[in-house]
């Protein structure tokens, strides 16, 4: 059967990696390119990087780093941040990318899911949703957490879903930086909601955290973080030994 | 020298770096001369069967891969390719392919329990037949080695060239082998070390 998969995030900006990286066995802490060498070879089942750069420099920048990573690492690799057009898809497809992950540009321009998904097929569109709670109900943010949009997030996830995207990001704004445990009330909403593969992320402060995850949700299909892996706190190794241990599935 | 054959379908840049990371000289074209020339052909494929199928016709590259095929080089479809080398699929109405290995291609949902995703995507184990040859690229591979999927369609009625099963609810066409003409349901070119040694093997065999 189908495994769970672990994802460590990358966030790039001006061509290094953010968000302090705490390896000392690599020389050069900061490059993504080491960085997804590192992961891969440790078992990391899909790569995630995020472009933060606002700079078209840096976004030239990105992609060299990309088509670098796409060359030397061979496991899946989903690219978001800055995807807002057809083109934008383009332009990462054409240096490795496996996937594209659309977030405020989906909410800016919806049709652009159904697009993409048209040109490049549901399994290349990966819908990431930042996600609050306001009023007693899920809303989604836009512009990396910032902005409320109003919108209903399950509705949304669903919509987007309907339109073609083949995998979701979920992103609990409420758990991400507590490393207090994923957000299983979130979750459990959009498996009920959605039949693509679901992907937590938010919250991730220990092993015993994604145990948690997929213990709870069976049909939660990855776990993705950044901080714990990055500072060493977890490796992907020892998660997926005791995740193993624990009767859930993994490719070791 | 590998080639891999583009008839503009999908992004061909890391299947491109797998073969020159297992120290294979490639090249990525449409010219039926280098396909002609080269010592092995991979045909790739992402989307849909039907679209994919009337692109390699339209370029009249199907009858290049067809005869290189019959001339005994080996072959290497993978994920649509690897559907491609079927007879026919039923992906969307009915559509036909190249004929080059017996069988027929239909969706998963006809075989797997409803509560299960489609697509199949992720990592998921291989069982290989027990009958390896020199010439299998599953030479230096193990049973339990997982591998990358990512599909909603499968290939059925080819029990005879079948080489490597996964299960997903059902027993699904991992791979399978006709003569010099395989293929891999799966992505090598994303399957970690396990996807190098099966590109490196197929690097190998021997015509």
């Amino acid at each position: 059967m189908i495994t769970k998969r672990i994802i460590p995030c990358l966030d790039v900006k001006d061509g290094r990696v953010v968000k302090g990286v705490n390896f000392q066995c690599l020389n050069d802490v900061d490059s993504p390119v080491e960085l997804a060498k590192y992961y891969s070879e440790n078992g990391a089942d899909e790569l995630v990087f995020y472009d933060i750069t606002a700079s078209a420099e840096g976004r030239k920048l990105f992609t060299d780093i990309l088509t670098q990573v796409a060359s030397s690492v061979f496991i899946p690799l989903t690219v978001g941040g800055g995807i807002n057009t057809l083109d934008d898809f383009d332009r990462v497809l054409k240096c490795g990318a496996d996937k594209v992950s659309v977030n405020s540009g989906a909410i800016r321009d919806p049709d652009l899911v159904r697009q993409a998904a048209q040109r490049y097929g549901d399994q290349c569109v990966v819908l990431s949703a930042d996600v609050k709670r306001v009023d007693g109900g899920f809303r989604v943010f836009a512009k990396g957490g910032r902005e409320d949009t109003g919108m209903e997030a399950i509705a949304w996830i669903r919509r987007c879903v309907d339109m073609g995207a083949g995998e979701v990001v979920v992103n609990s704004i409420d758990t991400d930086g507590v490393k207090g445990g994923f957000d299983i009330e979130l979750l459990d909403a959009v498996c009920a909601a959605v039949s693509v593969p679901v992907i937590a992320s938010g919250g991730a402060g220990s092993i015993a955290d994604f145990v948690e995850l997929f213990r709870a949700l069976p049909k939660v299909d990855a776990g993705l973080a950044a901080s714990i892996f990055h500072f060493g706190e977890v490796t992907i190794p020892d998660l997926k030994n005791e995740l193993d241990k624990n009767g859930i599935l993994v490719r070791k | 020298m590998v080639a891999i054959v583009d008839y503009g379908v999908g992004n061909l840049f890391s299947l491109k770096s797998s073969f020159a990371r297992v120290g294979a000289e490639v090249t990525v074209t449409g010219d039926p001369a280098v396909l002609h020339a080269a010592d092995r052909i991979v045909l790739p494929g992402v989307g849909a069967f039907g679209d994919a199928a009337a692109k390699l016709r339209a370029t009249g590259l199907d009858k290049t891969i067809i005869d290189e095929a019959h001339r005994g080089k080996p072959l290497l479809g993978i994920c649509l390719g690897m559907q491609l080398l079927f007879d026919r699929s039923f992906e969307y109405g009915e559509h036909r392919g190249l004929g080059l290995v017996p069988g027929n291609v239909r969706p998963i949902s006809e075989v797997i329990p409803a509560d299960l995703k489609i697509p199949h995507i992720g990592w998921n184990a291989l069982t290989l037949t027990p009958h390896r040859d020199k010439n299998c690229i599953f030479r230096d591979n193990k049973n339990g080695d997982h591998v990358y999927f990512v599909h909603s369609y499968y290939a059925a009625d080819c029990a005879e060239s079948v080489t490597a099963v996964t299960e997903y609810g059902a027993k699904l066409t991992a791979a399978v082998q006709n003569g010099n003409v395989y293929g891999t349901q799966f992505h090598p070119e994303k399957s970690g070390p396990v996807g190098l040694t099966i590109l490196k093997s197929f690097c190998e065999v021997t015509p």
